[in-house]
C-alpha cells in the first residue's frame, strides 16, 4: 500500500518536473525543476531497491552536475528568448528524435516482458540478502582493488594535468605572501621623524 | 596480499614514486627539476629491475586481472626504456624554451604505469583504467607547451578523438560482458569456444574493442589524428607516444587477440588483416609527400604498425613472437630518428623541422648524419641494417601458414616506403648545404643516439640469437 503510495507520488511530481522543466520560462527555474525531478527519480530507484543508483543520481547529477548547470546558466550571458526562436523550424527534427526514444521504448518494454538477458558466468553474482551498496562495497574493496586503486590514480593524472595547463604565475597580481609579512620586523617599516614643524607634509 | 604486491611491483614502484617526486615538486618547485629527472629515470629503471624478480613471471594477481608473464615483462622492458629515453630528451629540449617543469617526469612515469597496466592487463576492467592512465597523461603531455599554438592544438585533437575511441572501446567492452557474463579474458575465451560459437552480439563486441584498439595503435582506419598529433607535440613527447605508447597498445592488442579472443580468431582475422594492409599501403604512400620530419615518421609509424600487425594474422607462437622482435627494433630506430630530429636546430637555436633543412647535414654536421642515414635505411630495411630482419621474420610467419598474398602486399608497400626514406638520406648527403646549423652539444641523449645506431648496424646481428629467444619465451606465455 505504502509502496504504490509512494510509487504514484514520485512519479507524478517526477512527469510534472520533467514537464515544468521544458516548459520552464527562466532557465534558471528550469534547472531547479530538474533537480526536483532528479531527487523524485532517486525517490523511484529506492522502491526499485537499487538504493546504490538513488544515492549516485542525488549525490552526482543533484550535487555535482545540476549544481554546474546552475553555474553555467547563471555566469554565461546566454540568450534564451533568441535559442529559442528557432522552435517551429527545429520542430521536425526534435519530433524525430522523440519518435525514435518512443521507439526504443516500445522495443526495450518488449524485450523486458521476453525476459532479461542470462550472464552465464558473472565473476560476481548479486547476493539475495545483502543491499545492493553492501553488495556494491563487498567486490569493489576486495576483488577489485587493484582498479579501484588504477582508477584512483587516472582521476590524479586529471587533476595534475589540469594544474599543469592551466596554473601561471601572474606578475601583474599583488598577493598576500603570509611568510613575509611575520618575517617584518619594526625596525624595516616604522620610522621616527624628528624635528617635524608642525603642519607639513612628511617626506617618505 | 602480499604475493599479489610483488606482482604489481613495477606499477607500484612508478606510481607511489610518482607521488612522493610530485611532494617533491610541490614544495622545492622547479628548482627541483635535475633531481626529479634522474629520480624519474632511477624509478623506470627499478621497476625494470624487478622484473627479475616475481613481477617478471609470477603468474596472476588480483583473482586474475592482472598478469605477470614474460609477455608483459617483454613489453614492459621496452616501455621502460623508451619512457627513461623521453625524460632524459626533454631536459634539454624544454629547458631551452624555458617550459620545463617538473611534472613532465612525473607525467611520463604516470603513464609508463598505465602501459604496464594495459600490459599485464587479463581482464577488461584492468585494460580500461590502463588505457585511460596511459592516455589522460598523453594528452597533458602533449599539450605540455602550452604556450605554443599546435601543441595545444595537438593535445586538444588527442582529446577529443582518443575520448571517442574510449567511447568505443567501453561499448565493445560492455557488449562483451553483457553477452559473455565476464570480463576475465580466460571466461571471455572458453565463452566464445562454446558449443554455440560467436552470438552476433559478442561479434559486435569483438569489432568495437578492435576499433578502440586501433586507434590507441594508429593503425588505418583508425589513424587520422597521429600525423597532426606527432606533428603539434613537442618531439619527447612525439618520441614517447611513437614508442612506449604504441608499443603497449600492440601487446595490449596481441594479447587480447589471443588470449581473449583466440577462439573468434576468424573474427578477428579479417579485421586485422584489413587494418594490416591498409597501413602499410596508406602509410607507404601518404608518407611520400611530407615535407616535415615529424609528420614523416608518424606515416613512418602508421606503415610500421602495419607490418606488425602482418606478423599477428597467423596467430601462431612463431606470429606473436615476431611481433614482439618488430617491436624491439622499431623502438631503437624510432627513438634514435628521433632524437636525431631533436638535435636539428638552426643558428639561434630554434628546432627545425622541415625534411629541406636536413640539406647537406653530413658535410655540417657528419656524426648526426650518418646516425640519421642508419635508422633511415633501417627503417626502410636495407640488407645490412637490422631493420630488414624483423621484416623477414613477420614475412615468414605470416607466409608459413599461407598467407602469401599479404606477404606480398606487404614487401610492395616497403618498397614504396623505401622512396621517403631514401629521399631524406638523398638530401642529407646530396644536397647543397640550406643553412647552418648548430653546432652539437653533450647531451646524455648524445649516448642513446649511439647506442641505437649501433644497434641498429650490421652489429646489431650479434643480438638476434638472444632478443629472438626473449621474444620466443614471450610468446610461449601467450600461446
Amino acid at each position: 500500500m505504502i509502496q504504490a503510495f509512494a510509487f504514484y507520488l514520485f512519479a507524478s511530481i517526477l512527469v510534472a518536473a520533467a514537464t515544468l522543466t521544458v516548459f520552464a520560462r527562466n532557465p534558471v527555474h528550469s534547472v531547479l525543476w530538474l533537480i526536483l525531478s532528479f531527487f523524485n527519480a532517486a525517490g523511484l530507484f529506492v522502491i526499485l531497491g537499487a538504493e546504490f543508483i538513488a544515492m549516485l543520481l542525488v549525490i552526482v547529477y543533484v550535487g555535482a552536475v545540476a549544481v554546474l548547470f546552475l553555474f553555467v546558466v547563471m555566469m554565461l550571458d546566454v540568450d534564451f528568448a533568441r535559442m529559442r526562436a528557432g522552435f517551429a523550424r527545429y520542430l521536425p527534427f526534435g519530433a524525430l528524435l522523440g519518435v525514435v526514444l518512443v521507439a526504443e521504448l516500445v522495443l526495450a518494454m518488449g524485450a523486458w516482458s521476453a525476459g532479461a538477458i542470462a550472464l552465464d558466468a558473472r565473476a560476481a553474482p548479486t547476493p539475495a540478502a545483502v543491499p545492493n551498496i553492501q553488495a556494491l562495497g563487498t567486490v569493489l574493496y576486495t576483488r577489485y582493488l587493484f582498479i579501484f586503486e588504477a582508477a584512483g590514480f587516472v582521476l590524479l593524472v586529471a587533476m595534475i594535468g589540469a594544474i599543469v595547463l592551466t596554473n601561471r604565475q601572474r606578475r601583474d597580481l599583488k598577493k598576500q605572501d603570509t611568510a613575509r609579512q611575520i618575517a617584518r620586523r619594526p625596525e624595516d617599516a616604522v620610522r621616527n621623524v624628528v624635528n617635524q614643524p608642525v603642519g607639513e607634509g612628511v617626506t617618505l | 596480499m602480499l604475493r599479489d604486491l610483488q606482482l604489481v611491483a613495477p606499477e607500484l614502484i612508478l606510481c607511489f614514486g610518482a607521488l612522493g617526486l610530485l611532494m617533491v615538486a610541490a614544495f622545492v618547485g622547479d628548482r627541483s627539476l635535475r633531481l626529479v629527472n634522474w629520480l624519474s629515470v632511477a624509478l623506470l629503471g627499478a621497476a625494470g629491475l624487478v622484473l627479475l624478480g616475481p613481477a617478471g613471471n609470477g603468474g596472476d594477481a588480483y583473482l586474475g586481472l592482472y598478469r605477470a608473464d614474460l609477455f608483459a615483462s617483454f613489453a614492459k622492458v621496452l616501455i621502460f626504456g623508451a619512457s627513461a629515453v623521453a625524460i632524459l630528451a626533454a631536459n634539454d629540449w624544454f629547458t631551452r624554451d624555458g617550459t620545463h617543469r617538473p611534472e613532465y617526469p612525473i607525467l611520463v612515469l604516470l603513464a609508463a604505469a598505465g602501459s604496464g597496466i594495459m600490459v599485464s592487463a587479463s581482464d577488461l576492467l584492468t585494460l580500461y583504467v590502463g588505457v585511460e592512465l596511459q592516455s589522460l597523461a598523453a594528452y597533458v603531455l602533449a599539450s605540455f607547451q602550452r604556450r605554443d599554438d599546435r601543441s595545444v592544438e595537438a593535445g586538444l585533437k588527442y582529446f577529443v578523438l582518443g575520448a571517442l575511441a574510449s567511447g568505443i572501446l567501453l561499448y565493445g567492452i560492455s557488449l562483451l560482458y553483457g553477452f559473455t557474463g565476464t570480463t576475465l579474458f580466460d571466461g571471455i575465451s572458453r565463452a566464445l569456444a562454446g558449443p554455440e560459437g560467436i552470438s552476433t552480439g559478442e561479434l559486435f563486441g569483438l569489432v568495437f574493442v578492435f576499433a578502440g584498439l586501433a586507434f590507441k595503435i594508429a593503425a588505418v582506419p583508425f589513424h587520422m589524428w597521429t600525423p597532426d598529433v606527432y606533428e603539434g607535440a613537442p618531439t619527447p613527447v612525439t618520441t614517447l607516444f611513437a614508442t612506449a605508447q604504441k608499443v603497449s597498445a600492440m601487446a595490449l592488442l596481441v594479447r587480447v587477440a589471443i588470449e581473449a579472443m583466440g577462439p573468434a580468431a576468424d573474427g578477428w582475422r579479417q579485421i586485422v588483416i584489413f587494418s594490416a594492409l591498409a597501413s602499410t599501403i596508406l602509410g607507404g604512400v601518404a608518407g611520400v609527400g611530407q615535407a616535415n620530419i615529424k609528420r614523416l615518421l608518424a606515416y613512418s609509424s602508421i606503415n610500421n604498425v602495419g607490418f606488425a600487425l602482418i606478423g599477428l594474422v597467423p596467430g601462431t607462437r612463431e606470429g606473436v613472437s615476431s611481433v614482439l622482435f618488430y617491436l624491439a627494433v622499431y623502438v631503437a630506430m624510432t627513438l634514435g630518428a628521433f632524437l636525431c630530429v631533436m638535435r636539428m636546430r638552426d643558428l639561434d637555436g630554434r628546432p627545425v623541422e622541415t625534411i629541406g633543412s636536413l640539406s647537406g647535414l653530413s658535410r655540417t654536421q657528419p656524426g648526426l648524419a650518418l646516425a640519421l642515414l642508419f635508422f633511415m635505411l633501417s627503417l626502410a630495411g636495407f640488407p645490412p641494417f637490422l631493420g630488414l630482419w624483423p621484416k623477414l621474420l613477420v614475412f615468414q610467419a605470416a607466409v608459413n601458414e599461407g598467407y602469401v598474398a599479404l606477404a606480398a602486399v606487404g614487401i610492395v608497400t616497403s618498397v614504396i616506403a623505401a622512396y621517403y626514406y631514401l629521399k631524406i638520406v638523398k638530401t642529407m648527403y646530396f644536397d647543397e648545404p640550406a643553412g647552418a646549423y648548430e653546432p652539437g652539444r653533450r647531451t646524455a641523449t648524445g649516448v642513446v643516439i649511439v647506442a641505437a645506431a649501433l644497434f641498429v648496424s650490421p652489429l646489431g646481428y650479434l643480438l638476434i640469437g638472444p632478443l629472438q629467444q626473449a621474444s620466443l619465451n614471450a610468446a610461449s606465455s601467450l600461446l
